[in-house]
């Protein structure tokens, strides 16, 4: 199905915005500026831009500790979540969470999580909620293929089939968990969406780094699911640009690796040569979201800056009881 | 004696404990890296590198790199025990234990009770804890007490490398399960390390500065806070007895009570919150069993009862300080 000119704009400048966050935080980490773990979702921007164009608010995403692309793609705000990453009060999560923790429920962003594997189940009990609502809805639980191996991940999929969830399991497979290699870590051939079907899921599987590809897929998994067929299963080639966290020194990499999956698999690139080759866009289109994506960001960096910083007294709210 | 690092006085027992007993085997996730990669093995060496070069020497039977599954990871240990073999798994964060807890709390640390003495359980689960790098409410904790509290587990908190390397030796060639806990905020700090075969026994807390005036009992990264404090108030001649659990399960609850006797006077700083914590089961011991020696009310300084938040300015004032530790032992001097 073709696109409207407007969502493939809406849909690069999704994917340019998670790029410029990444990019710049890559940078502003440095600084030390930025305190604890952060994990960039760099290269990965397909998938979250590609399956969230499908969604609205109702529909829900459970995220990974890699969770600012899912974050941005689902409708957080990007200021508030730089905030939240420099340590605000301002920020999304008033600074408490910070990069592994950002959430936002009134979007149907229902949180980053420091735990691998923790979300897919979540995402079973999220899913569920819509299946007794009747509303039509889904819940998407974004997994690696580290978080695969959780027992979580296997108990969630066969509780969503046995009870029908809504549920989509979408992997995320760029080929790491951390410092180990997904031959290594999956034993079913590299396959994660084969050992879903084992389950009693239908899968699907697609390009991770295509725009169109993820969207296309995603088009057909969501129509399955919102026909209350129960859960389905996804996974997605992808990359991973920069090292696992900042700072790893990513000795796991094949010589020019990197090198390799900046030039050939660029979900921004690649959307770039798509939709201009077949005329869709122009470059001078695409060139204009560029800059006004570079201006957000620098305002978002200026504004987490100079936000307020949170106090002593702040430790103590947002508690049930106080002692 | 040799300077050593924390972290490398952990690699360096692990080294010398294989090389001695080939049942001793160890696993968890990164503790080689690289498997499955064009790099190849040993991209890591676990992510504190405490177990570099562990794979090259000791090969991929005994040196097990295993996929994210902590459940199955210290469910493994429990097997590879039984089985006779002394297995020392590795879980990256304390927090983590979330996801393996029954295999700690329901298996290992039950079964030498619950099988009637037939067997032992000689399974050391090693963690990292503790807050200090704004890794927020899920990379932070210090679980101590928690695991404490289950029954047929010892747990162990070494705050310096000499006490790794004993407390470390100890626990491998323990029959029964351990928890090793290793502070992350120390796996960068330099000590003498005795040389040769060094085993601390369990149950004996250190005495690290001594004093009348007042018995501080703590552990891991505290120990450091709580030797600077006393190091300044002993300047104005107020005197300090510093003691350094090193375990908590089994505690030496005689090094408490006999200091307390002579003080008079208890501060516990505990990097954790204070319900159902060390803190007031060491307040608890100390009013139950040297209530005529106490001139005054513990005093708890722990954090608050809330998750550990992300930003720089709300874990700072979370956790424990020095000027914190120093308003209790004020406070406490002061009492009436
Ligand atoms: C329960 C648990 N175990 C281990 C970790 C440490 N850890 C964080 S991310 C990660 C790798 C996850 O790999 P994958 O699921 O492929 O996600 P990716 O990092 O590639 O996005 C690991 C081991 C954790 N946070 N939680
Ligand atoms: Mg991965």
């Amino acid at each position: 199905m073709q696109l409207s000119r407007e969502a493939l704009l809406r849909a690069y400048r999704q994917m340019k915005v998670i790029r410029e966050f990444e990019e710049r935080l890559h940078v502003e980490i440095m600084t030390g500026e930025i305190a604890g773990f952060t994990h960039l979702y760099c290269g990965q921007e397909a998938v979250a831009v590609g399956v969230c164009e499908h969604l609205d608010h109702a529909d829900m995403i459970v995220s990974t500790h890699r969770g600012h692309g899912h974050c941005i793609a689902k409708g957080c705000d990007v200021k508030g979540m730089m905030k939240e990453i420099w340590g605000s009060r301002e920020g999304i999560c008033k600074g408490k969470g910070g990069s592994m923790h950002i959430a936002d429920i009134d979007v149907g962003m229902l949180g980053a999580n420091g735990i691998v594997g923790a979300g897919s189940p979540i995402g079973v009990g999220a899913a569920l909620s819509a299946k007794i609502d009747g509303n039509g809805k889904v819940a998407i639980t974004f997994s690696g293929d580290g978080a695969c191996n959780q027992g979580t991940t296997f108990e969630a999929m066969n509780m969503a089939v046995v009870t029908k969830a809504p549920c989509i399991f979408l992997y995320e497979n760029n080929k790491y968990s951390e410092h180990t290699g997904v031959s290594y870590s999956v034993g079913t051939n590299k396959d994660i969406a084969s050992r879903a079907e084992a389950f009693g899921m239908k899968i699907w599987r697609g390009d991770g780094t295509d725009f169109f590809s993820v969207h296309d897929t995603m088009r057909d998994v969501l129509e399955y699911v919102r026909a209350g067929n129960g859960p389905a299963a996804v996974e997605f080639d992808t990359e991973r640009f920069f090292g696992h966290f900042e700072g790893d020194p990513q000795r796991y990499r094949g010589k020019g690796e990197l090198d390799h999956i900046r030039e050939n698999r660029d979900a921004l690139k690649i959307f770039r040569a798509r939709v201009t080759e077949a005329d869709l866009l122009s470059g001078a289109d695409l060139d204009a979201i560029d800059a006004e994506v570079m201006t957000l960001i620098d305002e978002a960096v200026a504004e987490a800056r100079l936000a307020e910083r949170p106090t002593a007294a702040d430790v103590l709210t947002d508690v049930y009881i106080s002692y | 004696m040799a300077q050593m690092m924390y972290r490398d006085a952990v690699l360096q027992t692990l080294f010398a404990e294989m090389e001695r007993d080939e049942n001793v085997v160890v696993l968890g996730e990164d503790i080689v890296g690289g498997m499955g990669t064009a790099g190849g093995p040993e991209a890591i060496g676990g992510i504190w590198s405490t177990s570099v070069g562990l794979f090259d020497k000791f090969g991929k039977d005994r040196v097990i790199d295993t996929p994210i599954s902590e459940s199955a990871i210290v469910g493994a240990a429990a097997g590879l025990a039984l089985a006779g073999k002394r297995p020392v798994a590795e879980l990256m964060f304390a927090d983590f234990i979330g996801v393996s807890l029954d295999q700690i709390w329901n298996q290992i640390g039950k079964f030498r009770y619950m099988f009637g003495g037939k067997t032992t359980c000689p399974a050391v689960i090693r963690m990292a804890y503790g807050a200090g790098f704004n890794a927020a409410a899920q990379h932070s904790q210090s679980v101590y007490a928690l695991l404490t509290a289950m029954p047929g587990i010892k747990v162990v908190t070494p705050s310096t490398p000499a006490d790794v390397k004993g407390l470390l030796t100890q626990a491998i060639r323990d029959d029964d399960p351990v928890i090793f806990m290793e502070h992350k905020a120390l796996y960068g700090t330099m000590g003498e390390v005795p040389d040769g075969d060094y085993a601390i026994p369990f149950g004996h807390a250190r005495l690290c500065r001594a004093g009348q005036d007042v018995t501080i009992v703590t552990l891991g990264l505290m120990v450091g806070f709580c030797e600077a404090v006393a190091d300044k108030l002993a300047t104005e001649g107020i005197g300090c007895d510093v003691i350094d659990l090193r375990t908590t399960s089994p505690m030496d609850e005689e090094a408490i009570l006999d200091s307390v006797e002579i003080t008079g006077r208890l501060v516990v700083v505990d990097e954790s919150p204070p319900r159902c914590s060390l803190a007031s089961d060491i307040a608890g011991l100390v009013t139950t069993k040297a209530f005529a020696s106490l001139k005054a009310p513990p005093a708890l300084v722990t954090t608050p009862h809330t998750p550990i938040p992300f930003a720089r300015e709300l874990e700072s004032n979370y956790l424990p300080s020095p000027d914190k530790i120093e308003a209790a032992i004020r406070q406490t001097l002061a009492w009436r």
